[in-house]
This record gives C-alpha cells, structure tokens and sequence, in this order.
C-alpha cells in the first residue's frame, strides 16, 4: 500500500520556521528508504520565494499571485511516496524523517488507488 | 411454545455476546476486513436462532459461529469479485508484514481480540472513537448501545463508527499484536479506550444517573480479557485493580433515591470485600518490580480508602505520597487537584485551600466542576460561608447529572442557612 509522506514546516509571518536539520539528515534518510525497498518517488520543494499561485475564477479568468496564500501557516517542504504493508509501518517512516523533528510534522497521507478502465 | 423460542433466544444471546469479540476477531484475522467479517458474524446468529431452537444448542456454539461465518464470508466472495480481490491484495500484502502469533493458540478457538484491541485503539483513530470501537467489538454491544454508553444520538454514533472503520479499511490501520519493543507505546491508548468506558460507568458525565453499573462492568470485563492476553504487562493488573477497587463501592455510592453518597459518608459495610481482595491483589502485581505506572499508582490510592475503617483512620500521609509520585507520572492539574484534597486531609483545609488556590489560574480546570466543589468544601469546612456558597454556585453552573446538582443544592442550602 502506498503512503505520501508530507514534510510540513510552521510558518511565522511569513518565514519557515527551520527545524535544524541538515542536509545529510535527509540524504541519510533517502538512503534507509531506498536500502529498504520502500520508496517509490518523492522530491524537495525549492523555497517560498520560488512560489505561485493560480486560481481560475469561474467566468475563467486566471489570477496569479506572488508566493503562497498569505494566511498559509504551514510550509510543505517536500514529499516522498512509499510503498509499505500497513499506516504502522507508514507511521514509522514519518516518524524516522528528519522533517518530524524539531517544529517540523510529517502527514501521512493513503495514495487513492483509483482504477480507470481503458 | 413461545416460552421456549424466547428461553433458547435469550441463551444464544447470552452465548453470542460472549463469543462476539472472539467471533469478529478470528473474521477479521481471516478475511482481514471489519465490515464482512461484522456482516457475516450477524448472519451466522441469525442462523443459530433459527436453527439452534430445533436442533438444539451445540456443545461447542462458539467454533459452530465461527464455522457458519466462514462459510458466508466464502460465499461472498465467491459472489462479490471486486471484494474478493481487494482482500487478496490485502492478505499478500499484509504477509509481507511481520505477525506475531496468535496468542492463546492451544485453544479449541483461537484468541485474536489482542489484535482486535489495538486496532480497536489505534493511536491514529480520534481519542473518542477507541472507547466506541472498543464497546462495539470487543464488548459486543450494538451500536444503540454504544450510543446510549457515551450519551450520544444513535445516529451521531453510526456515523462516528462507519467513520472509524473506514479509516481503518483505507489507511490500513493493521489487525495486529504489536511487538515487544512497541508495546511500551501502544498499550496506553488501550487501556485508555477501556478505562475511558469505565469513567463513564462509575461517572456519568451527564444524565439523570451518577453511575451506570452494566457499563462500569463492561469496562471490568474487558479488563479481565486484556488481563489474561498480557498477563506480563503491570500496568494491565493496575487499570483491573482500579476498575475493581472503585467499582467495590458502588451500592454505597448512592442513595436508596439515586442521590450522591461521599467518601466520608459511605456505609463501608456495603462495599464489595471479594472485589476489594481481588484488586488489592492486583496492586501487588502492578507494584512489583520496575517503577510502577500511572494506573498501578491509581490502584493503589483506591486500595488505602477501601482498607480503612472510616475516613478519619484512612493512612492520608500514605495517600499524598502516592499523589506525589502519580503526579510526577502524569502532571495533570486533575491530579494536582485530588492531591490537595489528600493534604487537606493530612494537614488541614487550610493547607489544601493554599493548593487549590494554586491551581486556580490553570486552563485545563475551566470548566471542570470538581474544582469549585472542592473548593467550596474546604471554605465550608474552614466556615467562611459566603465565599463557599460562591464556589458551590460556580459548580452547580458545571455539573452534568442530577444526583451530583442535587447534592451541591444541599451543601449551597446548607452553607447560606448557617
């Protein structure tokens, strides 16, 4: 069964609060994931000040912004999908990221199997 | 006769209830899903009503439900393709994960209600909803019921339940006995789900009722399942204790006319001695060894109020002491509150007040009537009057049950008269 895992960071007017860790934490983790056959893709997110956001209006006008929602209190900072039997085994991976630690949680998320008969 | 059909009802009642959690977790280990293994389990009782009153209850009614079950789940999937392969999938896929095995495996049945608990009250299910899964499956009670148990509309509860189980289904939360090294962390929500029924039992948080003795018994029964499942674990053999060592006192509790009976003035001869020897027993266990734990501590603050004669000759510097070390375990202003009323008895209201006065401020007491009432029974006692009728008005404001506002009405009356 596959699970998203979502790196998610507070935001403080308008800053990541950072939990810490370093690069090789997460290189590290990269590693234990793929060695053990569960990981199935993911990826960082560059930062905040790389962000956009499009909204179409229902008479199809496109709105786009500079950066997040400004109410947006929690940053994803990046995501990996993995592939394991059941939510404990899903939970102990979230719970072995660098991204849990500090002020930083992990969502863990069920990827929805939607079959689409061709 | 309809005599009869209503006697042979009643036993394949009695028989189903007890061999319900038993039923469903066996289902559930086999086929792996809540739901059919729910459906089939009914049709297998449906079946021995109609059955059982011609041919008689079998010798051994437990593995003749689990043999029907079976049999209807087979059916099933042999009708329901998309089910059938969905379970496949979840079966190889659950093999790949490790499984401890099935505890209690010399049986003619095998137990798998382990598993069934800590699915039941799994730590990523809403805290609410652990009791309710808990009571539906493991205690076998139906949904009304479960309902009535956590004083909720019954429709509420069926959504809560359906809910819970789908999220169960669809995250895939495991039908199985943790390890070792994870039973340290899982075992508290558990004994929580089942100690959370009992709170309800002993005290009704709303009603016309202050306690609801089948409900604190279910809580002990399933207590006494968990016992025999883990019977290593201490803290197991102080959630029992406890359960039994409050549970003992519960024809002294109240009034021939429901009304709330205080520690102080309980007729002691009323309560429960077998009861209180077996929990006293319990808190032996669950003290022996290691540094004991939240409930083990709990048991046996209960246990030195069921031992003495009368409040005056209760050991008050023995229970403050074990306040002191279950507040170190869990720093709750709950507990830091029963501690005052523990030192108001060793050392005077005066010294109590000062505590409680402490405490004031503290968030996680707003809105928890117990506080004011013990503060205005310190006031009382202490005979500043006014200040005591303000706090009593305070509690009535918060007070959930009848029997509990009736007795702080008296004790107001009392205190505004003087």
């Amino acid at each position: 069964m596959k699970y998203m895992l979502l790196f998610m960071s507070p935001m403080v007017d308008g800053e990541v609060v950072d939990n810490g860790c370093s690069f090789e934490d997460w290189i590290r983790y990269d590693r234990e994931m793929k060695d053990a056959g569960v990981w199935v893709s993911g990826h960082p997110l560059q930062d905040l000040t790389t962000c956009t956001t499009v909204q179409v209006s229902p008479d199809g006008e496109r709105t786009i912004t500079d950066g997040p929602f400004a109410e947006t209190r929690e940053l994803l900072g990046g995501y990996d999908v993995i592939d394991v039997p059941d939510l404990d085994a899903a939970l102990e991976w979230a719970a072995r990221s660098p991204g849990a630690t500090g002020p930083g949680s992990v969502q863990v998320r069920p990827i929805a199997e939607i079959d689409v008969q061709v | 006769m309809p005599g009869e059909r209503a006697a042979v009802g009643s036993s394949v009642e009695a028989v189903f209830r007890e061999e319900r959690g038993r039923l469903l977790a066996s289902l559930v280990r086999r086929f792996g899903d809540l739901d059919l293994a729910e459906e089939v389990a009914s049709e297998a009782i449906e079946a021995a009503l109609t059955h059982w009153p011609t041919d008689g209850v079998p010798s051994r009614p437990g593995a003749w439900l689990l043999t029907t079950a079976r049999r209807r789940a087979v059916d099933r999937l042999r009708r329901d393709r998309v089910l059938a392969t969905r379970l496949a999938v979840l079966r190889a896929e659950a093999e790949r994960a490790d499984h401890a095995p099935p505890a209690d495996a010399d049986r003619d049945l095998p137990d798998d209600r382990l598993a069934l608990f800590f699915t039941c009250a799994h730590p990523a299910l809403a805290g609410q909803d652990r009791g309710a899964l808990t009571l539906r499956f493991l205690a076998g009670l139906t949904t009304a019921e479960v309902a009535r148990a956590f004083l909720v509309p019954p429709a509420t509860m069926a959504q809560r339940l359906v809910r819970a189980k789908r999220k169960i289904r669809d995250a895939r939360i495991p039908f199985r006995v943790p390890s070792d090294d994870e039973l340290p962390g899982r075992l508290p929500t558990v004994l929580q789900a089942v100690y959370s029924i009992f709170t309800e039992g002993y005290a009704a948080s709303s009603g016309p009722n202050l306690q609801r003795i089948d409900l604190a018994e279910e809580a002990i029964r399933l207590g006494r399942i968990l016992r025999r499942l883990l019977p290593a674990e201490r803290e197991v053999a102080g959630l029992l204790g406890l359960m039994l060592l409050v549970h003992a006192r519960r024809d002294a509790r109240t009034g021939p006319d429901g009304a709330m009976i205080l520690l102080d003035e309980q007729d002691r001869g009323r309560w429960d001695r077998p009861m209180i020897e077996e929990g006293r027993g319990l808190v032996v266990v669950a003290l022996t060894g290691r540094a004991p734990g939240a409930y083990g501590v709990q048991a046996a603050i209960a246990a030195l109020h069921d031992e003495a004669a009368d409040v005056a000759s209760t050991d008050w510097p023995q229970v403050v002491a074990l306040y002191d070390v279950l507040l170190a375990l869990v720093p709750s202003p709950v507990v830091a509150l029963n501690r005052a009323a523990a030192v108001a008895m060793r050392d005077g209201p005066e010294a109590g007040l000062a505590l409680l006065d402490e405490l004031a401020d503290d968030p996680r007491l707003r809105g928890h009537h117990p506080y004011p009432a013990a503060r205005a029974d310190l006031l009382r006692r202490l005979g500043r009057y006014a200040e005591a009728a303000t706090a009593y008005r305070d509690a009535l404001a918060l007070v959930g049950t009848e029997p509990e506002r009736a007795y702080l009405l008296s004790q107001l009356r009392s205190v505004t008269t003087e």
